[in-house]
Protein backbone atom coordinates (compact mmCIF):
# COMPACT_ATOMS: atom_id res chain seq x y z
CA UNK A 1 0.00 0.00 0.00
CA UNK A 2 2.88 2.19 0.86
CA UNK A 3 3.63 3.04 -3.07
CA UNK A 4 -0.24 4.25 -3.16
CA UNK A 5 0.65 7.49 -0.47
CA UNK A 6 0.90 10.87 -1.90
CA UNK A 7 4.12 12.54 -0.64
CA UNK A 8 4.24 14.46 2.27
CA UNK A 9 4.48 18.46 2.49
CA UNK A 10 4.86 20.86 5.14
CA UNK A 11 3.25 23.93 5.28
CA UNK A 12 4.18 26.53 6.11
CA UNK A 13 1.38 30.06 6.71
CA UNK A 14 2.00 33.89 7.50
CA UNK A 15 -0.34 35.45 9.29
CA UNK A 16 -0.02 38.57 8.76
CA UNK A 17 1.50 41.01 6.01
CA UNK A 18 5.26 41.75 7.37
CA UNK A 19 5.32 38.43 9.60
CA UNK A 20 7.18 35.64 8.47
CA UNK A 21 5.33 32.34 7.17
CA UNK A 22 5.62 29.83 10.55
CA UNK A 23 5.49 25.84 9.88
CA UNK A 24 1.87 24.65 11.21
CA UNK A 25 2.26 21.13 10.17
CA UNK A 26 1.99 18.97 7.00
CA UNK A 27 -0.39 17.16 4.63
CA UNK A 28 -0.84 14.51 2.27
CA UNK A 29 -0.98 15.96 -1.45
CA UNK A 30 -0.02 14.89 -4.84
CA UNK A 31 1.56 17.33 -6.12
CA UNK A 32 2.34 21.29 -4.91
CA UNK A 33 -0.88 22.79 -6.76
CA UNK A 34 -2.95 20.24 -4.55
CA UNK A 35 -0.88 20.60 -1.64
CA UNK A 36 -1.49 24.26 -1.35
CA UNK A 37 -5.02 23.96 -1.69
CA UNK A 38 -5.20 21.30 1.00
CA UNK A 39 -3.27 23.69 3.01
CA UNK A 40 -5.48 26.15 2.09
CA UNK A 41 -8.55 24.20 3.50
CA UNK A 42 -6.70 22.39 6.49
CA UNK A 43 -4.89 25.15 7.86
CA UNK A 44 -6.71 28.76 7.16
CA UNK A 45 -10.36 27.59 7.71
CA UNK A 46 -10.17 30.05 10.32
CA UNK A 47 -8.64 33.11 8.82
CA UNK A 48 -5.23 32.11 10.01
CA UNK A 49 -3.50 33.06 6.90
CA UNK A 50 -2.63 35.57 3.96
CA UNK A 51 0.10 33.32 2.35
CA UNK A 52 1.02 29.74 1.80
CA UNK A 53 4.80 28.40 1.29
CA UNK A 54 4.85 23.96 1.03
CA UNK A 55 8.21 22.52 0.50
CA UNK A 56 7.73 18.58 -0.05
CA UNK A 57 9.33 16.86 3.23
CA UNK A 58 11.78 15.03 1.50
CA UNK A 59 13.86 18.17 0.76
CA UNK A 60 13.64 19.28 4.56
CA UNK A 61 16.78 18.28 5.51
CA UNK A 62 17.35 18.41 9.82
CA UNK A 63 20.27 18.01 12.25
CA UNK A 64 20.18 14.29 13.90
CA UNK A 65 18.65 14.72 17.56
CA UNK A 66 21.37 12.36 18.79
CA UNK A 67 24.10 14.89 17.49
CA UNK A 68 22.84 17.64 20.18
CA UNK A 69 25.19 17.36 22.48
CA UNK A 70 27.55 18.38 19.91
CA UNK A 71 26.03 20.96 18.31
CA UNK A 72 24.40 22.71 20.59
CA UNK A 73 25.78 22.36 23.85
CA UNK A 74 29.60 23.85 23.17
CA UNK A 75 27.51 27.38 22.74
CA UNK A 76 26.54 26.56 26.32
CA UNK A 77 29.39 28.39 28.23
CA UNK A 78 30.00 30.93 25.95
CA UNK A 79 28.07 34.39 27.56
CA UNK A 80 30.18 36.60 25.70
CA UNK A 81 28.76 35.89 22.28
CA UNK A 82 25.51 37.87 23.98
CA UNK A 83 25.75 41.55 23.61
CA UNK A 84 25.63 41.76 27.45
CA UNK A 85 28.48 43.01 28.34
CA UNK A 86 28.02 46.55 26.51
CA UNK A 87 26.40 49.29 29.32
CA UNK A 88 23.59 51.09 27.46
CA UNK A 89 23.77 54.79 27.89
CA UNK A 90 20.12 56.10 29.55
CA UNK A 91 19.05 57.92 26.64
CA UNK A 92 18.67 54.79 24.43
CA UNK A 93 15.08 53.95 25.17
CA UNK A 94 13.28 50.87 23.88
CA UNK A 95 16.09 48.78 22.98
CA UNK B 1 -44.82 35.94 -5.48
CA UNK B 2 -42.15 35.36 -8.57
CA UNK B 3 -39.36 36.60 -6.44
CA UNK B 4 -39.84 34.26 -3.66
CA UNK B 5 -39.69 31.56 -6.17
CA UNK B 6 -36.51 32.58 -8.04
CA UNK B 7 -34.70 32.94 -4.45
CA UNK B 8 -36.01 29.19 -3.53
CA UNK B 9 -34.71 27.98 -6.65
CA UNK B 10 -31.63 29.83 -5.80
CA UNK B 11 -31.74 28.61 -1.78
CA UNK B 12 -32.84 24.74 -2.92
CA UNK B 13 -29.79 24.65 -5.27
CA UNK B 14 -27.52 25.41 -2.61
CA UNK B 15 -29.24 23.24 -0.25
CA UNK B 16 -29.48 20.14 -1.50
CA UNK B 17 -25.82 20.06 -3.33
CA UNK B 18 -24.47 21.33 -0.14
CA UNK B 19 -26.21 18.30 1.43
CA UNK B 20 -24.54 15.37 -0.92
CA UNK B 21 -21.27 16.79 -0.53
CA UNK B 22 -21.90 16.66 2.93
CA UNK B 23 -22.53 13.24 2.88
CA UNK B 24 -18.54 12.93 2.19
CA UNK B 25 -17.61 14.33 5.32
CA UNK B 26 -16.00 11.42 7.06
CA UNK B 27 -15.66 9.23 3.78
CA UNK B 28 -13.53 11.27 1.94
CA UNK B 29 -10.52 9.64 -0.08
CA UNK B 30 -7.90 11.07 1.93
CA UNK B 31 -8.20 13.26 5.25
CA UNK B 32 -7.22 16.66 3.40
CA UNK B 33 -9.82 16.17 0.56
CA UNK B 34 -12.70 14.91 3.12
CA UNK B 35 -12.15 18.33 4.64
CA UNK B 36 -11.87 20.21 1.05
CA UNK B 37 -15.72 18.80 0.84
CA UNK B 38 -16.03 19.24 3.63
CA UNK B 39 -15.45 23.03 3.56
CA UNK B 40 -17.47 23.15 0.66
CA UNK B 41 -20.31 21.39 1.89
CA UNK B 42 -20.55 24.38 4.92
CA UNK B 43 -19.79 27.09 2.33
CA UNK B 44 -23.62 25.85 0.72
CA UNK B 45 -25.32 25.44 3.57
CA UNK B 46 -23.94 29.60 4.35
CA UNK B 47 -25.62 30.36 0.85
CA UNK B 48 -28.39 28.43 1.12
CA UNK B 49 -28.98 30.00 4.68
CA UNK B 50 -28.52 33.65 3.28
CA UNK B 51 -31.21 33.00 0.57
CA UNK B 52 -33.66 31.05 2.80
CA UNK B 53 -33.71 34.37 5.15
CA UNK B 54 -34.29 36.44 2.78
CA UNK B 55 -36.85 34.06 1.42
CA UNK B 56 -38.29 33.81 4.51
CA UNK B 57 -38.67 37.64 4.82
CA UNK B 58 -40.34 37.33 1.54
CA UNK B 59 -43.16 34.95 2.84
CA UNK B 60 -44.00 36.31 5.82
CA UNK B 61 -46.41 34.44 8.04
CA UNK B 62 -43.81 33.49 10.45
CA UNK B 63 -41.63 31.85 8.01
CA UNK B 64 -38.02 31.41 9.08
CA UNK B 65 -35.33 29.99 7.23
CA UNK B 66 -35.69 26.37 8.88
CA UNK B 67 -39.13 26.17 8.04
CA UNK B 68 -38.15 26.86 4.55
CA UNK B 69 -35.61 24.05 4.42
CA UNK B 70 -36.97 21.60 6.85
CA UNK B 71 -40.51 21.94 6.29
CA UNK B 72 -41.32 21.64 2.74
CA UNK B 73 -42.13 18.50 0.29
CA UNK B 74 -40.21 17.49 -2.40
CA UNK B 75 -42.71 18.93 -4.55
CA UNK B 76 -42.22 22.38 -3.40
CA UNK B 77 -38.36 22.06 -4.03
CA UNK B 78 -37.07 23.72 -6.94
CA UNK B 79 -33.50 22.55 -7.37
CA UNK B 80 -32.15 21.64 -10.72
CA UNK B 81 -32.02 17.39 -11.03
CA UNK B 82 -27.99 17.70 -11.13
CA UNK B 83 -27.77 18.75 -7.40
CA UNK B 84 -29.56 15.73 -5.90
CA UNK B 85 -27.67 12.85 -8.37
CA UNK B 86 -26.24 10.64 -5.72
CA UNK B 87 -22.35 11.04 -4.91
CA UNK B 88 -21.37 8.21 -6.47
CA UNK B 89 -17.71 7.67 -6.38
CA UNK B 90 -15.25 10.50 -6.07
CA UNK B 91 -15.27 11.02 -10.09
CA UNK B 92 -18.37 11.61 -10.41
CA UNK B 93 -18.90 13.78 -7.12
CA UNK B 94 -16.19 16.18 -8.48
CA UNK B 95 -17.39 16.32 -12.25
CA UNK B 96 -20.85 17.16 -10.48
CA UNK B 97 -19.39 20.09 -8.82
CA UNK B 98 -17.52 20.74 -11.89
CA UNK B 99 -20.54 21.19 -13.76
CA UNK B 100 -22.40 23.15 -11.45
CA UNK B 101 -19.58 25.53 -10.01
CA UNK B 102 -19.23 26.48 -13.64
CA UNK B 103 -22.72 27.07 -13.49
CA UNK B 104 -22.59 29.17 -10.49
CA UNK B 105 -19.47 30.85 -11.61
CA UNK B 106 -21.65 32.65 -14.63
CA UNK B 107 -24.69 32.49 -12.79
CA UNK B 108 -23.54 34.97 -10.07
CA UNK B 109 -20.97 36.69 -11.75
CA UNK B 110 -23.96 38.28 -13.58
CA UNK B 111 -26.42 38.44 -10.36
CA UNK B 112 -24.20 40.69 -8.87
CA UNK B 113 -25.62 43.07 -11.10
CA UNK B 114 -29.64 42.32 -10.34
CA UNK B 115 -31.53 45.44 -9.75
CA UNK B 116 -32.38 43.58 -6.07
CA UNK B 117 -29.83 44.34 -3.95
CA UNK B 118 -30.49 41.81 -1.51
CA UNK B 119 -29.66 39.05 -4.46
CA UNK B 120 -26.81 41.12 -6.12
CA UNK B 121 -24.85 40.89 -2.09
CA UNK B 122 -25.40 37.13 -1.85
CA UNK B 123 -24.28 36.63 -5.27
CA UNK B 124 -21.43 39.27 -4.64
CA UNK B 125 -20.10 36.99 -1.57
CA UNK B 126 -20.84 33.81 -2.33
CA UNK B 127 -18.77 34.27 -5.83
CA UNK B 128 -15.72 33.93 -4.01
CA UNK B 129 -16.11 30.88 -2.77
CA UNK B 130 -17.48 29.80 -5.85
CA UNK B 131 -14.53 30.58 -7.41
CA UNK B 132 -12.22 28.44 -5.29
CA UNK B 133 -15.09 25.53 -5.75
CA UNK B 134 -14.75 25.91 -9.43
CA UNK B 135 -10.78 25.51 -9.45
CA UNK B 136 -10.65 23.23 -7.03
CA UNK B 137 -13.47 20.65 -8.77
CA UNK B 138 -11.47 21.63 -12.34
CA UNK B 139 -8.59 20.50 -11.26
CA UNK B 140 -10.02 17.09 -10.36
CA UNK B 141 -11.49 16.55 -13.22
CA UNK B 142 -8.05 17.34 -15.12
CA UNK B 143 -5.98 15.01 -12.68
CA UNK B 144 -8.92 12.06 -12.98
CA UNK B 145 -9.34 12.47 -16.43
CA UNK B 146 -5.51 12.64 -17.69
CA UNK B 147 -4.83 10.24 -14.96
CA UNK B 148 -5.02 6.48 -14.92
CA UNK B 149 -6.31 3.99 -16.75
CA UNK B 150 -9.26 3.72 -14.06
CA UNK B 151 -9.63 7.22 -13.29
CA UNK B 152 -10.24 7.90 -17.19
CA UNK B 153 -12.79 5.28 -17.23
CA UNK B 154 -14.44 6.41 -14.24
CA UNK B 155 -14.68 9.82 -15.21
CA UNK B 156 -16.14 8.61 -18.31
CA UNK B 157 -18.45 7.01 -16.66
CA UNK B 158 -19.56 10.16 -14.79
CA UNK B 159 -20.01 12.19 -17.74
CA UNK B 160 -22.22 9.28 -19.43
CA UNK B 161 -24.16 9.80 -16.15
CA UNK B 162 -23.85 13.36 -15.25
CA UNK B 163 -24.22 15.27 -18.83
CA UNK B 164 -28.49 14.56 -19.10
CA UNK B 165 -28.65 16.52 -16.27
CA UNK B 166 -26.43 19.89 -17.60
CA UNK B 167 -29.28 20.92 -19.76
CA UNK B 168 -31.79 21.82 -17.14
CA UNK B 169 -28.80 24.75 -15.62
CA UNK B 170 -30.04 26.62 -18.44
CA UNK B 171 -33.79 25.74 -19.27
CA UNK B 172 -35.63 28.32 -17.79
CA UNK B 173 -38.43 27.96 -16.13
CA UNK B 174 -41.27 30.37 -15.74
CA UNK B 175 -40.34 32.09 -12.66
CA UNK B 176 -36.60 32.72 -13.97
CA UNK B 177 -38.20 34.35 -17.14
CA UNK B 178 -40.38 36.39 -15.49
CA UNK B 179 -37.54 37.36 -13.33
CA UNK B 180 -35.01 38.78 -16.52
CA UNK B 181 -38.60 40.54 -17.63
CA UNK B 182 -38.49 42.22 -14.04
CA UNK B 183 -34.45 43.14 -14.14
CA UNK B 184 -33.43 40.84 -11.32
CA UNK B 185 -33.18 37.54 -12.75
CA UNK B 186 -29.99 35.93 -14.49
CA UNK B 187 -30.31 35.13 -18.48
CA UNK B 188 -29.58 32.20 -19.03
CA UNK B 189 -29.55 31.96 -22.50
CA UNK B 190 -26.44 34.32 -21.81
CA UNK B 191 -24.12 32.22 -19.20
CA UNK B 192 -24.22 29.02 -21.15
CA UNK B 193 -22.29 30.09 -24.14
CA UNK B 194 -19.61 30.95 -20.67
CA UNK B 195 -19.93 27.35 -19.28
CA UNK B 196 -19.72 24.84 -22.56
CA UNK B 197 -16.34 27.27 -23.24
CA UNK B 198 -15.70 26.42 -19.60
CA UNK B 199 -16.35 22.65 -19.70
CA UNK B 200 -14.70 22.64 -23.60
CA UNK B 201 -11.41 24.26 -21.96
CA UNK B 202 -11.10 21.74 -19.31
CA UNK B 203 -12.53 18.65 -21.26
CA UNK B 204 -9.60 19.35 -23.46
CA UNK B 205 -7.05 19.54 -20.80
CA UNK B 206 -8.12 16.45 -19.25
CA UNK B 207 -7.92 14.72 -22.79
CA UNK B 208 -12.03 13.77 -22.69
CA UNK B 209 -14.55 13.46 -25.31
CA UNK B 210 -16.71 16.59 -25.08
CA UNK B 211 -20.47 15.05 -25.10
CA UNK B 212 -22.54 16.63 -28.09
CA UNK B 213 -24.21 19.73 -26.66
CA UNK B 214 -27.72 19.14 -28.24
CA UNK B 215 -28.80 15.95 -26.73
CA UNK B 216 -32.07 14.97 -24.92
CA UNK B 217 -31.66 16.56 -21.84
CA UNK B 218 -33.87 15.80 -17.90
CA UNK B 219 -35.93 18.60 -16.81
CA UNK B 220 -38.66 19.23 -14.02
CA UNK B 221 -36.76 20.04 -10.77
CA UNK B 222 -36.97 23.65 -10.78
CA UNK B 223 -41.10 22.83 -11.04
CA UNK B 224 -41.04 20.14 -8.61
CA UNK B 225 -40.90 17.47 -10.59
CA UNK B 226 -37.59 15.60 -9.03
CA UNK B 227 -35.57 12.10 -9.51
CA UNK B 228 -36.89 9.63 -6.53
CA UNK B 229 -33.02 10.74 -4.38
CA UNK B 230 -34.69 14.15 -3.67
CA UNK B 231 -36.91 12.62 -1.19
CA UNK B 232 -34.52 10.63 0.53
CA UNK B 233 -32.69 13.44 0.73
CA UNK B 234 -35.18 15.16 2.79
CA UNK B 235 -36.09 12.36 4.84
CA UNK B 236 -32.57 12.02 6.18
CA UNK B 237 -32.25 16.04 6.41
CA UNK B 238 -35.96 16.25 7.22
CA UNK B 239 -36.64 13.90 10.29
CA UNK B 240 -35.25 15.48 13.24
CA UNK B 241 -37.54 18.61 12.38
CA UNK B 242 -40.12 16.64 11.65
CA UNK B 243 -40.29 14.11 14.46
CA UNK B 244 -39.76 16.68 17.03
CA UNK B 245 -40.45 19.94 16.08
CA UNK B 246 -38.55 22.91 17.23
CA UNK B 247 -36.12 20.79 18.52
CA UNK B 248 -32.99 22.64 19.60
CA UNK B 249 -29.56 22.00 20.62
Amino acid sequence: MSNTEWPLWEVFIRSKQGLDHKHVGSLHAADAQMAIENARDVYTRRMEGVSIWVVESKYVHASNPAEAGALYDPANDKAYRHPTFYHLPDEVKHM
Amino acid sequence: MNLLHYTLHLADNALIIGHRNSEWCGHGPILEQDIAISNIALDYIGQARNFYQYAAELTGNGATEDSLAYLRDAIDFKNCLLTEVPNGDWAQTTLRQFFFSAYQYFLYEQLQNSSNQQLAAIAEKALKEVTYHLRWSSEWVIRLGDGTEESKQRTLRAIDELWSFTGELFTPADYEQQAVTEGYGVDLSQIRENWYKKVTAVFEEATLPLPKENVWMQTGGKTGVHTEHLGFILADMQFLQRAYPGAEW
